[in-house]
Protein backbone atom coordinates (compact mmCIF):
# COMPACT_ATOMS: atom_id res chain seq x y z
CA UNK A 1 0.00 0.00 0.00
CA UNK A 2 0.90 3.51 -0.96
CA UNK A 3 0.69 6.97 1.19
CA UNK A 4 0.19 9.64 -1.53
CA UNK A 5 -0.85 13.02 -1.46
CA UNK A 6 -5.02 13.79 -1.41
CA UNK A 7 -6.18 13.95 -5.24
CA UNK A 8 -6.78 17.96 -4.61
CA UNK A 9 -3.13 18.47 -3.81
CA UNK A 10 -1.71 21.59 -5.76
CA UNK A 11 1.54 20.09 -6.76
CA UNK A 12 4.54 22.14 -6.13
CA UNK A 13 8.61 21.23 -5.61
CA UNK A 14 11.07 22.98 -3.50
CA UNK A 15 14.83 23.08 -2.88
CA UNK A 16 15.43 24.32 -6.56
CA UNK A 17 12.71 21.95 -7.92
CA UNK A 18 14.34 18.49 -6.10
CA UNK A 19 11.58 17.92 -3.78
CA UNK A 20 7.77 17.61 -3.80
CA UNK A 21 6.43 20.15 -1.43
CA UNK A 22 4.84 18.13 1.09
CA UNK A 23 3.51 21.65 3.19
CA UNK A 24 -0.21 21.30 3.89
CA UNK A 25 -0.53 17.95 1.91
CA UNK A 26 -2.81 15.80 3.33
CA UNK A 27 -1.92 12.19 2.87
CA UNK A 28 -4.00 9.42 2.14
CA UNK A 29 -4.34 5.17 0.97
CA UNK A 30 -3.34 5.58 -2.49
CA UNK A 31 -7.19 5.35 -4.11
CA UNK A 32 -6.14 2.10 -6.44
CA UNK A 33 -4.26 0.36 -3.07
CA UNK A 34 -7.65 1.19 -1.31
CA UNK A 35 -10.06 -1.07 -3.96
CA UNK A 36 -7.19 -3.54 -3.33
CA UNK A 37 -7.12 -3.56 0.65
CA UNK A 38 -11.65 -3.86 -0.24
CA UNK A 39 -11.06 -6.56 -2.32
CA UNK A 40 -8.64 -8.52 -0.41
CA UNK A 41 -11.23 -8.17 2.28
CA UNK A 42 -13.93 -9.56 0.12
CA UNK A 43 -12.02 -12.87 -0.62
CA UNK A 44 -11.10 -13.55 2.45
CA UNK A 45 -14.25 -13.32 4.27
CA UNK A 46 -15.57 -15.49 1.30
CA UNK A 47 -12.73 -17.88 0.96
CA UNK A 48 -10.99 -17.61 4.43
CA UNK A 49 -7.81 -16.27 5.92
CA UNK A 50 -6.47 -12.99 6.86
CA UNK A 51 -5.24 -9.81 5.36
CA UNK A 52 -2.09 -8.06 6.01
CA UNK A 53 -1.29 -4.86 4.66
CA UNK A 54 2.50 -4.07 4.12
CA UNK A 55 3.58 -0.26 3.08
CA UNK A 56 7.36 1.08 2.53
CA UNK A 57 7.77 4.24 4.54
CA UNK A 58 8.59 6.70 7.10
CA UNK A 59 6.74 7.33 10.68
CA UNK A 60 4.22 9.38 9.21
CA UNK A 61 2.81 6.78 6.85
CA UNK A 62 1.44 5.02 10.41
CA UNK A 63 -1.77 7.17 10.81
CA UNK A 64 -2.47 6.27 7.22
CA UNK A 65 -1.58 2.20 7.93
CA UNK A 66 -4.21 2.71 10.49
CA UNK A 67 -6.81 3.69 8.55
CA UNK A 68 -5.90 0.70 6.76
CA UNK A 69 -6.22 -1.48 9.57
CA UNK A 70 -9.91 0.48 10.82
CA UNK A 71 -11.03 -0.57 7.19
CA UNK A 72 -10.32 -4.27 8.07
CA UNK A 73 -6.97 -5.28 7.56
CA UNK A 74 -5.81 -7.71 10.45
CA UNK A 75 -2.41 -6.44 10.29
CA UNK A 76 0.19 -4.36 9.57
CA UNK A 77 4.05 -4.18 8.23
CA UNK A 78 6.04 -1.18 7.74
CA UNK A 79 9.54 -1.37 5.93
CA UNK A 80 10.56 1.29 7.44
CA UNK A 81 12.55 3.16 4.67
CA UNK A 82 11.75 5.94 2.31
CA UNK A 83 10.07 5.06 -0.67
CA UNK A 84 12.60 6.26 -3.29
CA UNK A 85 11.34 4.63 -6.52
CA UNK A 86 8.78 1.42 -7.59
CA UNK A 87 11.79 -0.83 -7.83
CA UNK A 88 13.38 -0.15 -4.71
CA UNK A 89 9.25 -0.42 -2.94
CA UNK A 90 9.39 -3.76 -4.84
CA UNK A 91 12.15 -5.39 -3.64
CA UNK A 92 11.64 -4.75 -0.19
CA UNK A 93 7.78 -6.15 -0.41
CA UNK A 94 9.14 -8.77 -1.86
CA UNK A 95 11.48 -9.96 1.39
CA UNK A 96 8.14 -8.93 3.15
CA UNK A 97 6.32 -11.66 0.70
CA UNK A 98 9.01 -15.07 0.90
CA UNK A 99 9.04 -14.82 4.63
CA UNK A 100 5.19 -14.74 5.04
CA UNK A 101 3.63 -17.94 2.83
CA UNK A 102 0.79 -15.24 1.11
CA UNK A 103 -1.38 -16.74 -1.69
CA UNK A 104 -1.78 -13.42 -2.94
CA UNK A 105 -0.27 -10.01 -3.00
CA UNK A 106 -2.79 -7.35 -4.13
CA UNK A 107 -1.57 -3.69 -5.41
CA UNK A 108 -2.85 -1.05 -7.07
CA UNK A 109 -2.50 -0.30 -11.11
CA UNK A 110 -0.73 2.07 -10.05
CA UNK A 111 0.70 5.02 -7.35
CA UNK A 112 -1.29 8.40 -8.02
CA UNK A 113 2.20 10.28 -7.53
CA UNK A 114 4.88 8.51 -8.88
CA UNK A 115 2.54 6.54 -11.29
CA UNK A 116 5.41 4.17 -11.99
CA UNK A 117 2.56 0.85 -12.48
CA UNK A 118 5.63 -1.24 -11.64
CA UNK A 119 5.06 -3.08 -8.35
CA UNK A 120 2.60 -5.62 -9.53
CA UNK A 121 5.16 -7.00 -12.01
CA UNK A 122 7.96 -6.45 -10.59
CA UNK A 123 6.90 -8.72 -7.77
CA UNK A 124 5.70 -11.37 -9.92
CA UNK A 125 9.38 -11.68 -11.37
CA UNK A 126 10.97 -11.49 -8.12
CA UNK A 127 8.50 -13.66 -6.43
CA UNK A 128 8.34 -16.45 -9.94
CA UNK A 129 4.77 -15.76 -9.64
CA UNK A 130 2.19 -15.31 -12.28
CA UNK A 131 1.05 -11.45 -11.99
CA UNK A 132 -1.90 -9.96 -13.50
CA UNK A 133 -2.37 -6.13 -14.22
CA UNK A 134 -4.86 -3.63 -14.17
CA UNK A 135 -7.76 -6.58 -13.08
CA UNK A 136 -11.37 -4.78 -13.10
CA UNK A 137 -12.71 -8.10 -11.56
CA UNK A 138 -10.91 -10.70 -8.90
CA UNK A 139 -11.89 -13.63 -7.27
CA UNK A 140 -10.80 -17.29 -5.41
CA UNK A 141 -13.11 -20.05 -6.60
CA UNK A 142 -11.71 -23.45 -5.29
CA UNK A 143 -8.11 -22.51 -5.06
CA UNK A 144 -7.90 -21.08 -8.20
CA UNK A 145 -7.75 -16.97 -9.03
CA UNK A 146 -9.83 -15.49 -11.31
CA UNK A 147 -9.58 -12.28 -12.88
CA UNK A 148 -11.08 -9.95 -15.33
CA UNK A 149 -8.27 -7.31 -16.49
CA UNK A 150 -8.30 -4.17 -19.15
CA UNK A 151 -6.54 -5.14 -22.48
CA UNK A 152 -5.37 -2.44 -24.81
CA UNK A 153 -8.60 -1.70 -26.82
CA UNK A 154 -10.76 -4.11 -24.56
CA UNK A 155 -10.73 -7.08 -21.80
CA UNK A 156 -10.23 -10.12 -21.04
CA UNK A 157 -10.74 -12.66 -17.97
CA UNK A 158 -7.67 -15.12 -16.98
CA UNK A 159 -7.53 -17.61 -14.80
CA UNK A 160 -4.44 -18.25 -12.48
CA UNK A 161 -3.04 -20.74 -10.29
CA UNK A 162 -1.93 -19.23 -6.38
CA UNK A 163 0.12 -17.46 -5.45
CA UNK A 164 -0.45 -14.74 -7.78
CA UNK A 165 -0.20 -11.14 -7.52
CA UNK A 166 -2.55 -8.74 -9.17
CA UNK A 167 -3.21 -5.02 -9.35
CA UNK A 168 -6.45 -3.09 -9.03
CA UNK A 169 -7.77 -1.07 -11.53
CA UNK A 170 -11.00 1.24 -10.92
CA UNK A 171 -14.48 -0.55 -11.17
CA UNK A 172 -12.62 -3.30 -8.88
CA UNK A 173 -14.91 -2.71 -6.24
CA UNK A 174 -16.74 0.10 -3.85
CA UNK A 175 -13.90 1.32 -1.49
CA UNK A 176 -15.01 0.88 2.35
CA UNK A 177 -15.00 3.29 4.68
CA UNK A 178 -13.96 2.66 8.25
CA UNK A 179 -16.54 2.79 11.15
CA UNK A 180 -16.36 3.50 14.18
CA UNK A 181 -16.02 -0.15 15.96
CA UNK A 182 -13.30 -0.34 13.06
CA UNK A 183 -11.31 2.81 14.03
CA UNK A 184 -11.54 1.61 17.81
CA UNK A 185 -10.39 -1.89 16.77
CA UNK A 186 -7.41 -0.82 14.29
CA UNK A 187 -6.06 0.89 17.41
CA UNK A 188 -4.89 -2.34 18.65
CA UNK A 189 -3.95 -4.38 15.85
CA UNK A 190 -0.43 -5.38 15.34
CA UNK A 191 1.28 -2.60 13.16
CA UNK A 192 4.95 -4.09 12.52
CA UNK A 193 8.05 -2.29 11.92
CA UNK A 194 11.11 -3.75 10.28
CA UNK A 195 14.07 -2.26 8.63
CA UNK A 196 14.14 -2.68 5.30
CA UNK A 197 16.95 -5.00 3.26
CA UNK A 198 19.91 -3.43 1.63
CA UNK A 199 18.92 -3.06 -2.40
CA UNK A 200 21.54 -1.45 -4.85
CA UNK A 201 20.07 1.55 -6.56
CA UNK A 202 18.07 1.79 -9.80
CA UNK A 203 18.20 5.53 -9.63
CA UNK A 204 17.56 9.09 -8.45
CA UNK A 205 15.61 11.55 -9.03
CA UNK A 206 17.47 14.86 -9.80
CA UNK A 207 14.71 17.16 -10.41
CA UNK A 208 10.83 17.83 -10.90
CA UNK A 209 8.53 20.56 -12.75
CA UNK A 210 5.36 21.33 -12.91
CA UNK A 211 3.44 21.61 -17.13
CA UNK A 212 4.09 24.50 -18.80
CA UNK A 213 1.08 27.01 -18.03
CA UNK A 214 -1.21 27.57 -21.62
CA UNK A 215 -2.05 30.91 -23.07
CA UNK A 216 -5.33 32.48 -22.45
CA UNK A 217 -7.66 30.45 -24.48
CA UNK A 218 -9.30 31.57 -27.33
CA UNK A 219 -12.96 31.72 -27.12
CA UNK A 220 -15.70 31.76 -30.60
CA UNK A 221 -19.07 32.86 -30.39
CA UNK A 222 -21.30 29.68 -29.25
CA UNK A 223 -23.93 31.72 -32.43
CA UNK A 224 -20.90 30.43 -34.55
CA UNK A 225 -19.14 27.18 -33.40
CA UNK A 226 -18.27 26.36 -37.12
CA UNK A 227 -14.80 28.69 -36.70
CA UNK A 228 -14.23 26.63 -33.89
CA UNK A 229 -13.48 23.54 -36.59
CA UNK A 230 -11.54 25.90 -38.80
CA UNK A 231 -9.45 27.10 -36.38
CA UNK A 232 -8.56 23.59 -35.41
CA UNK A 233 -7.81 22.77 -38.87
CA UNK A 234 -6.64 25.81 -40.31
CA UNK A 235 -4.56 27.32 -37.49
CA UNK A 236 -3.77 24.75 -35.12
CA UNK A 237 -3.63 21.95 -38.26
CA UNK A 238 -4.47 19.29 -35.92
CA UNK A 239 -7.39 17.93 -37.78
CA UNK B 1 23.13 -1.69 -28.16
CA UNK B 2 19.41 -0.82 -28.49
CA UNK B 3 16.46 -3.23 -28.63
CA UNK B 4 12.47 -2.52 -28.39
CA UNK B 5 9.73 -4.85 -27.73
CA UNK B 6 7.26 -4.43 -30.66
CA UNK B 7 4.26 -5.20 -29.56
CA UNK B 8 2.01 -7.66 -31.70
CA UNK B 9 -1.28 -6.21 -32.16
CA UNK B 10 -2.69 -9.60 -34.16
CA UNK B 11 0.13 -8.86 -36.66
CA UNK B 12 0.40 -5.08 -36.82
CA UNK B 13 2.78 -2.88 -35.47
CA UNK B 14 1.04 0.06 -34.06
CA UNK B 15 2.02 3.61 -33.75
CA UNK B 16 3.14 3.02 -30.13
CA UNK B 17 5.65 0.23 -31.68
CA UNK B 18 6.81 2.96 -34.14
CA UNK B 19 7.15 5.53 -31.73
CA UNK B 20 9.50 3.62 -29.79
CA UNK B 21 11.62 2.01 -32.72
CA UNK B 22 12.16 6.45 -33.05
CA UNK B 23 13.18 6.75 -29.59
CA UNK B 24 16.03 3.89 -30.07
CA UNK B 25 17.61 4.36 -33.08
CA UNK B 26 17.98 8.23 -32.30
CA UNK B 27 19.65 7.15 -29.05
CA UNK B 28 21.36 3.90 -30.87
CA UNK B 29 24.84 4.03 -32.67
CA UNK B 30 24.92 0.45 -33.85
CA UNK B 31 21.36 -0.33 -35.19
CA UNK B 32 18.27 -1.05 -33.08
CA UNK B 33 17.01 -4.82 -32.44
CA UNK B 34 13.49 -5.32 -32.24
CA UNK B 35 11.79 -8.68 -30.85
CA UNK B 36 8.13 -9.47 -31.45
CA UNK B 37 6.51 -12.58 -30.60
CA UNK B 38 4.35 -14.19 -33.11
CA UNK B 39 4.65 -13.54 -36.60
CA UNK B 40 3.75 -10.07 -37.77
CA UNK B 41 1.98 -9.61 -40.88
CA UNK B 42 3.65 -9.27 -44.68
CA UNK B 43 5.11 -6.15 -45.29
CA UNK B 44 4.94 -5.27 -41.06
CA UNK B 45 9.19 -5.38 -40.63
CA UNK B 46 9.29 -3.32 -43.63
CA UNK B 47 7.59 -0.79 -41.55
CA UNK B 48 9.55 -1.14 -38.66
CA UNK B 49 12.94 -0.68 -41.05
CA UNK B 50 11.90 2.47 -42.22
CA UNK B 51 11.95 4.04 -38.56
CA UNK B 52 15.67 2.77 -37.56
CA UNK B 53 14.85 -1.36 -36.85
CA UNK B 54 17.91 -3.04 -37.95
CA UNK B 55 17.01 -6.40 -36.89
CA UNK B 56 13.77 -8.29 -36.05
CA UNK B 57 13.84 -11.23 -33.71
CA UNK B 58 10.13 -13.31 -34.40
CA UNK B 59 10.12 -15.20 -31.13
CA UNK B 60 7.28 -18.44 -31.98
CA UNK B 61 5.54 -21.04 -29.36
CA UNK B 62 3.76 -18.93 -27.16
CA UNK B 63 -0.33 -18.92 -28.07
CA UNK B 64 -1.39 -16.98 -25.44
CA UNK B 65 0.10 -14.07 -23.57
CA UNK B 66 0.85 -14.48 -20.35
CA UNK B 67 3.45 -12.14 -18.57
CA UNK B 68 5.87 -14.32 -17.28
CA UNK B 69 6.45 -16.50 -20.13
CA UNK B 70 6.34 -13.65 -22.52
CA UNK B 71 8.77 -11.34 -20.49
CA UNK B 72 11.14 -14.06 -19.69
CA UNK B 73 10.78 -14.71 -23.92
CA UNK B 74 12.07 -11.42 -24.38
CA UNK B 75 14.50 -11.50 -21.85
CA UNK B 76 15.97 -14.51 -23.16
CA UNK B 77 16.47 -12.60 -26.70
CA UNK B 78 18.09 -9.77 -25.35
CA UNK B 79 22.02 -11.12 -26.00
CA UNK B 80 23.88 -8.03 -26.16
CA UNK B 81 20.66 -5.10 -25.74
CA UNK B 82 21.37 -2.79 -22.60
CA UNK B 83 18.70 -0.89 -22.96
CA UNK B 84 15.13 -1.82 -24.37
CA UNK B 85 12.48 0.96 -25.38
CA UNK B 86 8.99 -0.48 -25.36
CA UNK B 87 5.47 1.08 -25.28
CA UNK B 88 3.72 1.84 -21.81
CA UNK B 89 0.33 0.28 -23.00
CA UNK B 90 -1.21 -2.08 -20.87
CA UNK B 91 0.48 -4.92 -22.37
CA UNK B 92 3.93 -2.88 -21.74
CA UNK B 93 3.06 -2.26 -18.20
CA UNK B 94 2.20 -5.79 -17.71
CA UNK B 95 5.69 -6.70 -19.39
CA UNK B 96 8.46 -4.14 -18.56
CA UNK B 97 8.77 -4.72 -14.64
CA UNK B 98 8.94 -8.68 -15.75
CA UNK B 99 11.87 -7.86 -17.78
CA UNK B 100 13.58 -5.47 -15.98
CA UNK B 101 14.04 -8.24 -13.12
CA UNK B 102 15.26 -10.96 -15.67
CA UNK B 103 17.63 -8.15 -17.11
CA UNK B 104 18.47 -6.60 -13.47
CA UNK B 105 17.52 -2.84 -15.15
CA UNK B 106 16.99 0.03 -13.77
CA UNK B 107 13.58 0.68 -14.95
CA UNK B 108 11.55 4.11 -16.33
CA UNK B 109 7.94 3.70 -16.91
CA UNK B 110 5.37 6.65 -18.18
CA UNK B 111 8.86 8.47 -20.54
CA UNK B 112 7.97 11.59 -22.47
CA UNK B 113 11.13 12.72 -24.11
CA UNK B 114 13.75 11.52 -25.38
CA UNK B 115 16.79 11.13 -22.46
CA UNK B 116 19.81 13.47 -21.43
CA UNK B 117 22.78 11.47 -22.30
CA UNK B 118 25.10 14.75 -21.23
CA UNK B 119 25.62 12.99 -17.83
CA UNK B 120 24.23 9.63 -17.55
CA UNK B 121 21.32 8.16 -18.46
CA UNK B 122 18.38 10.77 -17.52
CA UNK B 123 14.46 10.68 -18.85
CA UNK B 124 11.84 12.86 -18.27
CA UNK B 125 8.69 11.15 -16.90
CA UNK B 126 5.24 11.84 -16.21
CA UNK B 127 3.98 12.13 -12.44
CA UNK B 128 1.66 13.11 -10.10
CA UNK B 129 -0.92 12.07 -12.77
CA UNK B 130 -0.33 14.97 -15.11
CA UNK B 131 0.18 17.68 -12.65
CA UNK B 132 4.08 17.31 -13.13
CA UNK B 133 7.27 16.14 -14.86
CA UNK B 134 10.17 14.27 -12.98
CA UNK B 135 13.87 13.98 -14.02
CA UNK B 136 15.10 10.46 -13.22
CA UNK B 137 18.03 9.44 -13.56
CA UNK B 138 19.17 5.49 -14.30
CA UNK B 139 21.96 4.26 -12.78
CA UNK B 140 22.14 0.45 -14.10
CA UNK B 141 24.17 -0.01 -16.97
CA UNK B 142 20.98 -2.09 -18.44
CA UNK B 143 17.91 -0.22 -19.09
CA UNK B 144 13.99 -0.22 -19.81
CA UNK B 145 12.13 3.21 -20.70
CA UNK B 146 8.33 2.82 -21.35
CA UNK B 147 7.33 5.33 -23.58
CA UNK B 148 4.28 7.07 -23.32
CA UNK B 149 1.54 6.89 -26.36
CA UNK B 150 1.96 9.67 -28.45
CA UNK B 151 4.84 11.33 -26.86
CA UNK B 152 7.68 10.60 -29.34
CA UNK B 153 7.21 12.12 -32.57
CA UNK B 154 7.73 9.87 -35.30
CA UNK B 155 11.22 10.10 -37.18
CA UNK B 156 12.13 8.22 -40.18
CA UNK B 157 15.19 6.32 -40.32
CA UNK B 158 15.28 3.59 -43.54
CA UNK B 159 17.54 1.25 -43.21
CA UNK B 160 17.79 -2.61 -43.96
CA UNK B 161 16.24 -5.49 -41.23
CA UNK B 162 17.35 -8.87 -40.74
CA UNK B 163 14.88 -11.28 -39.51
CA UNK B 164 15.39 -13.96 -37.34
CA UNK B 165 13.19 -16.76 -35.54
CA UNK B 166 13.29 -18.37 -32.02
CA UNK B 167 11.86 -20.35 -30.55
CA UNK B 168 10.84 -21.04 -26.73
CA UNK B 169 8.48 -23.44 -24.69
CA UNK B 170 5.05 -22.32 -23.34
CA UNK B 171 5.64 -24.83 -21.10
CA UNK B 172 5.11 -23.43 -17.30
CA UNK B 173 2.17 -21.20 -18.23
CA UNK B 174 0.36 -20.17 -14.82
CA UNK B 175 -2.37 -18.47 -16.10
CA UNK B 176 -4.87 -19.05 -18.36
CA UNK B 177 -6.95 -16.48 -21.10
CA UNK B 178 -10.61 -18.17 -20.88
CA UNK B 179 -12.43 -14.78 -22.69
CA UNK B 180 -11.02 -11.75 -24.71
CA UNK B 181 -13.55 -9.07 -25.69
CA UNK B 182 -12.12 -6.69 -27.74
CA UNK B 183 -13.97 -3.54 -29.44
CA UNK B 184 -13.60 -4.01 -32.86
CA UNK B 185 -12.69 -1.05 -34.58
CA UNK B 186 -12.76 1.12 -32.03
CA UNK B 187 -9.22 3.48 -31.48
CA UNK B 188 -7.56 2.69 -27.85
CA UNK B 189 -7.81 5.82 -26.11
CA UNK B 190 -4.78 5.83 -24.94
CA UNK B 191 -3.43 5.52 -28.64
CA UNK B 192 -5.94 7.92 -30.17
CA UNK B 193 -4.34 11.52 -31.37
CA UNK B 194 -7.83 13.04 -30.86
CA UNK B 195 -10.30 12.25 -28.22
CA UNK B 196 -13.79 13.83 -27.94
CA UNK B 197 -14.99 13.87 -24.27
CA UNK B 198 -18.36 14.63 -22.65
CA UNK B 199 -19.65 15.27 -19.00
CA UNK B 200 -22.73 15.68 -17.03
CA UNK B 201 -23.44 18.66 -19.38
CA UNK B 202 -25.03 16.22 -21.76
CA UNK B 203 -27.38 15.38 -19.07
CA UNK B 204 -28.00 11.50 -19.90
CA UNK B 205 -26.42 8.72 -21.75
CA UNK B 206 -29.03 9.29 -24.54
CA UNK B 207 -27.76 12.04 -25.81
CA UNK B 208 -24.11 10.71 -26.60
CA UNK B 209 -25.45 10.26 -30.23
CA UNK B 210 -23.82 13.36 -30.97
CA UNK B 211 -20.57 13.11 -28.97
CA UNK B 212 -20.15 9.80 -30.98
CA UNK B 213 -20.88 11.05 -33.99
CA UNK B 214 -18.34 14.23 -33.95
CA UNK B 215 -15.71 11.46 -32.99
CA UNK B 216 -16.48 9.43 -35.84
CA UNK B 217 -16.37 12.34 -38.15
CA UNK B 218 -12.78 13.48 -36.60
CA UNK B 219 -11.28 10.02 -36.58
CA UNK B 220 -11.36 10.11 -32.29
CA UNK B 221 -11.75 8.46 -30.08
CA UNK B 222 -14.59 8.75 -27.16
CA UNK B 223 -13.78 9.66 -23.53
CA UNK B 224 -16.08 11.05 -20.15
CA UNK B 225 -15.71 12.01 -16.94
CA UNK B 226 -16.16 10.45 -14.05
CA UNK B 227 -19.74 11.70 -12.69
CA UNK B 228 -20.28 9.97 -16.51
CA UNK B 229 -18.91 6.70 -15.65
CA UNK B 230 -19.69 6.44 -11.59
CA UNK B 231 -23.13 7.21 -13.11
CA UNK B 232 -22.80 4.26 -15.75
CA UNK B 233 -23.76 6.57 -18.40
CA UNK B 234 -20.93 5.28 -20.32
CA UNK B 235 -18.55 2.54 -19.73
CA UNK B 236 -15.53 3.04 -17.05
CA UNK B 237 -13.22 2.40 -19.75
CA UNK B 238 -13.29 5.75 -21.07
CA UNK B 239 -13.20 7.28 -18.09
CA UNK B 240 -9.88 9.90 -18.28
CA UNK B 241 -8.78 11.76 -15.17
CA UNK B 242 -6.75 10.99 -12.23
CA UNK B 243 -8.45 7.43 -11.28
CA UNK B 244 -9.05 6.48 -14.49
CA UNK B 245 -6.97 7.07 -17.92
CA UNK B 246 -4.16 9.41 -18.41
CA UNK B 247 -4.01 9.95 -22.13
CA UNK B 248 -2.08 12.60 -23.84
CA UNK B 249 -3.33 13.51 -27.41
CA UNK B 250 -3.01 15.69 -30.16
CA UNK B 251 -6.32 17.06 -29.85
CA UNK B 252 -9.07 16.70 -26.70
CA UNK B 253 -12.43 18.27 -26.98
CA UNK B 254 -14.04 18.16 -23.96
CA UNK B 255 -17.77 18.59 -23.98
CA UNK B 256 -19.82 19.57 -21.14
CA UNK B 257 -17.02 19.31 -18.17
CA UNK B 258 -16.17 21.77 -15.90
CA UNK B 259 -12.63 20.93 -15.34
CA UNK B 260 -12.44 19.87 -11.82
CA UNK B 261 -7.90 19.59 -11.28
CA UNK B 262 -8.55 15.33 -10.54
CA UNK B 263 -10.03 15.71 -14.57
CA UNK B 264 -7.58 18.31 -15.57
CA UNK B 265 -4.58 15.13 -13.90
CA UNK B 266 -5.55 12.98 -16.77
CA UNK B 267 -5.49 15.19 -19.90
CA UNK B 268 -3.61 18.53 -18.98
CA UNK B 269 -0.93 16.97 -21.47
CA UNK B 270 -2.72 16.91 -24.13
CA UNK B 271 -1.29 19.39 -26.68
CA UNK B 272 -4.27 21.17 -27.92
CA UNK B 273 -7.38 21.64 -25.76
CA UNK B 274 -10.62 22.68 -27.06
CA UNK B 275 -13.42 22.93 -24.01
CA UNK B 276 -17.19 24.04 -24.73
CA UNK B 277 -19.07 25.06 -21.80
CA UNK B 278 -21.87 26.84 -20.91
CA UNK B 279 -20.58 28.16 -17.47
CA UNK B 280 -18.44 30.55 -18.55
CA UNK B 281 -16.72 30.09 -15.27
CA UNK B 282 -15.62 26.56 -15.76
CA UNK B 283 -12.61 25.95 -14.46
CA UNK B 284 -11.51 23.82 -17.79
CA UNK B 285 -11.15 27.32 -19.46
CA UNK B 286 -8.30 28.07 -17.87
CA UNK B 287 -6.57 24.68 -19.26
CA UNK B 288 -7.80 25.34 -22.85
CA UNK B 289 -6.32 26.78 -25.74
CA UNK B 290 -9.95 27.20 -27.85
CA UNK B 291 -13.07 27.36 -26.13
CA UNK B 292 -16.97 28.06 -26.71
CA UNK B 293 -18.92 29.67 -24.04
CA UNK B 294 -22.44 27.54 -25.51
CA UNK B 295 -24.75 25.08 -24.66
CA UNK B 296 -23.33 21.67 -25.74
CA UNK B 297 -26.93 20.65 -27.64
CA UNK B 298 -26.56 24.34 -29.78
CA UNK B 299 -22.91 23.83 -30.45
CA UNK B 300 -22.19 19.85 -31.10
CA UNK B 301 -24.65 20.51 -34.10
CA UNK B 302 -23.01 22.91 -35.85
CA UNK B 303 -19.12 21.69 -35.15
CA UNK B 304 -20.72 18.46 -36.73
CA UNK B 305 -21.90 19.92 -39.64
CA UNK B 306 -18.86 21.76 -40.41
CA UNK B 307 -16.50 18.46 -39.45
CA UNK B 308 -18.53 17.25 -42.18
CA UNK B 309 -18.11 20.15 -44.53
CA UNK B 310 -14.53 20.13 -43.84
CA UNK B 311 -14.18 16.81 -44.52
CA UNK B 312 -15.99 17.31 -48.26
Amino acid sequence: MSVVPDTTTKITFTDNNTKFNTAGVQFIINPYDELSLTKALEITEKAGGSVTVATVGLAEADAVIRKALAIGANDAIRINANPSDGQFVAEQLAAIAQQGGYDMVLTGRESIDYNGGQVCGLLGALLNWPSVNVCTKMDVIDGKAHFERDIDGGRETIEAVLPVVASAQKDLCEPRIPNMKGIMAARTKPLTVVEPIAVDGFGQYNGFENPIAKQAVKLFDAQNAAQLIDALKNEAKII
Amino acid sequence: MTGIYAENSEGIFKKSVLEAASYASQISTDGVTAICIGSPNDGEADKLAKYGITKLIIVEGLTAFDAQNYGKAIAASLTGIKTLIMANTYEGKALAPRIAVLMNASLATNVVALPDTSNGFVVKRGVFSGKGFAHVQLSRDNKIVAITPNSIELKENQVSIAVEKATVSEAGNLTKITASNKAAGKIPLTEAEIVVSAGRGMKGPENWGMVEELASLLGAATACSKPVSDMEWRPHSEHVGQTGITIKPNLYIAIGISGAIQHLAGVSSSKVIVVINKDPEAPFFKAADYGIVGDAFEVLPQLIAAAKAAQN
